[in-house]
């Protein structure tokens, strides 16, 4: 069978003894640094970026895949023990977690975490392996027209997943396309938007902004007011739990695993709403509603399952498609640019080692987390009881080292500086950076397929209603902006929000 | 004369949002705009920055009417040591070298704070930069000058 040889490729590149070394690796540091107050997935992986790109291109991006499980496992580890999520996709487990640890059952509630992340992983790895190379032949079947069309959708989903006010996140798509547009034009070589600076002629740093509005925000926003945590660490001794709780988890982690898997495919941010409609999901179903909020096992089992398993699935349209469901995956994409290897449907079928290598570098990683993690709680443990003010210098310090070694570009020092002032800005005036991001990652692509498509198409712009893949693509994404625009849907979707707010 | 109710927050950014609009279109009006066969470099900036115009006047006009939340405190202290730290990295690494450029970096950052006291952000400095030295230097060998120019050994 295709699917068994291509996992065995797979497999043998993953677990070869340098490439076991480097998802360990990453797993530990992605942790660490997840574990880390207030720091997510996003800061964590923008930060550790830059280490891995002495790498070969499959080594390091095993190890990206390696920081980014360690990273959202330490994102949910402090969410639970102190009620700070790094992430808008973990917040959903402080609700509940955070209640369990302070009934003393935080070793419980970080068991639970990590089986649900392990089983869901499980199943999301094998989900990408099987659905993955079909959906390359589909890709490459893409024209310009449709990538357009998709990336239209993707950013579309993205603002509609996005916390707050739709209008805002629009504007900051909007405005982090522009913001990827700075630098040369590809066509005519005209230079945009640089301010006569030619250190800005390739763009802006992708590292630069990542680091600036997810890192450099972050830490100025917990200095705005420093008190002292209280950390749930009296009752940890027993992990594991009991016969009756792996009862209680089972039907959540299963469920939690399909909503998440599908919803991750969806570009745009898939893993977040993945989270919250598994917690509604489970709060409608439970025989005990009123639990939720007050401790229930089952608002930790869902989540964190549907958010594990829609991180890994998100990867499909990364790897199909070379399209970006989420920050993170922004990230991976950077850093595949950066590799040398351009992402999209080629990627499987020219460097199938690379492609088989990663999928099966998921499930190892995931597998490490399991083993790692449950015995090193009481280590995560003693790190969240560092005090703050000694962590920012050294986050720092290394975001100026890691943003300088991307290009030895000084200029790259100073855009973070002025994104980490973006980033404040916008989390003082309420908007999301995620879709910046997105935005800014896709900005060129957008471009340069619309210009395509408009050239193939003689400058008729019909073209993106008359191909039937282009068309079915905008009309989903109408349909989307329909909905979220609806009055109806759009109280639901505030309910859904303000959960993770009270 | 009676205080409406308005958001401030969304007032201050639909402004900004326009302003960072007539930015970019104003960076635009150098541009080939080009015909929407073949566009020009302006093409799809201009549309964009047109875009962002409209969305920022929407937030500003939905902000009247309705009670928006509290601002909240602003970490000035915080913005005012730590911002500076890349760019102070960025200005001295190629001078004085990665070491003390590092160095002085971290003691920036470490300023940040009110409750890091004077000596322990100092030796916080030295633990970092000598880790750090370790690490990306020797360990995973950044072709990084350890000590500059401007330094006289």
């Amino acid at each position: 069978m295709d699917l068994l040889s291509n996992l065995a490729l797979g497999f043998s590149v993953a677990s070869s003894l340098a490439n076991l070394a480097f998802c360990l690796i990453g797993v530990i540091l992605g942790t660490l640094i997840g574990v880390l107050p207030g720091i997510g997935a996003t800061a964590t992986i923008a930060m550790l970026l830059p280490i891995t790109f002495q790498l070969e291109p499959v080594s390091s991006l095993i190890m990206l895949a390696g920081i980014y499980y360690g990273a959202q496992y330490g994102g949910s580890t402090t969410a639970i023990l102190i009620n700070m999520p790094g992430e808008s996709s973990s917040a959903v487990t402080a609700i509940d977690g955070y209640q369990m640890a302070r009934k003393g059952r935080a070793g419980t509630a970080l068991a639970t975490a990590a089986i649900g992340s392990f089983f869901a992983g499980t199943v999301a790895t094998f989900l990408v392996a099987i659905f993955a190379p079909p959906l390359t032949t589909i890709a490459l079947k893409f024209g310009a027209a449709e990538y357009f069309s998709l990336m239209v959708m993707g950013l579309v989903m993205s603002v509609a997943l996005a916390h707050g006010s739709v209008l805002k996140a629009l504007a900051m798509v909007v405005l982090g396309l522009l913001l990827g547009l700075v630098g040369t034009d590809i066509y005519t070589g005209a230079p945009r938007f640089t301010l006569g600076i030619t250190q800005y002629a390739d763009g802006l740093n992708f590292v630069a902004l990542a680091v600036g509005v997810f890192g450099i925000a972050e830490i100025l926003r917990n200095l705005e007011d420093e008190h002292d945590r209280e950390v749930m660490t009296r009752n940890i001794s027993r992990l594991f739990p009991t016969r009756e709780e792996f009862r209680q988890m089972f039907g959540p982690i299963l469920r939690g695993t399909a909503v998440g898997s599908l919803l991750g495919i969806l570009p745009g941010g898939g893993a977040i709403l993945a989270s919250f409609a598994s917690y509604t999901v489970e709060k409608k179903l439970s025989k005990h509603p009123e639990e939720f909020g007050k401790g229930a096992l089952a608002g930790v089992a869902g989540p964190e399952s549907a958010n594990n398993a829609g991180a890994q699935t998100s990867f499909i349209p990364l790897l199909t498609l070379g399209i970006p469901a989420n920050p993170v995956m922004a990230l991976m994409i950077g850093a595949m640019i950066i590799q040398g290897i351009v992402p999209g449907p080629n990627v499987v079928s020219e460097q199938p080692a690379l492609f088989w290598g990663i999928i099966a570098s998921m499930w190892i990683g995931n597998l490490m987390l399991v083993v790692l993690n449950l015995p090193l709680i009481g280590l995560w443990v003693k790190l969240l009881s560092v005090p703050y003010y000694i962590l920012f210098p050294i986050i720092m310090a290394m975001c100026s080292i890691g943003v300088y070694s991307v290009a030895s570009n000084t200029y790259d020092l100073y855009a973070v500086a002025f994104f980490g002032l973006l980033g404040y800005l916008m989390s003082k005036l309420r908007c999301e950076p995620a879709p910046l991001l997105l935005g800014f990652v896709l900005g060129p692509l957008l471009e340069e397929n619309l210009r395509r498509a408009m050239i193939l198409s003689r400058g008729d712009p019909t073209t993106f209603i008359t191909r039937p893949i282009s068309a079915t693509l905008l009309l989903m994404t109408a349909a989307v902006l329909v909905l979220v625009f609806l009055p109806q849907i759009r109280k639901r979707r505030d309910e859904v929000f303000s959960e993770s707010d009270a | 004369m009676s205080t409406k109710p308005k958001d401030g927050t969304d007032i201050a950014t639909g402004l900004l949002l326009m302003a960072a609009a007539l930015f970019f279109g104003w960076q635009t009006t150098g541009l080939d705009i080009g015909t929407s066969l073949r566009m020009g470099p302006g093409y799809f900036p201009m549309v964009l920055s047109a875009l962002l115009f409209v969305l920022g006047l929407l937030v500003f006009l939905k902000a009247f009417g309705r009670e928006g939340e509290p601002f909240g405190k602003v970490a000035w202290r915080g913005m005012a040591f730590i911002l500076p730290a890349p760019v102070f990295f960025g200005l001295t690494v190629r001078g004085l070298g990665f070491v003390p450029a590092l160095f002085l970096a971290a003691l920036i950052a470490a300023q940040a704070s009110h409750r890091l006291k004077p000596l322990h952000g100092l030796v916080l400095a030295v633990v970092v930069t000598i880790a750090s030295t370790l690490i990306f230097s020797y360990g995973l060998g950044l072709p990084f000058r350890r000590f500059g120019p401007w330094l006289p050994f």
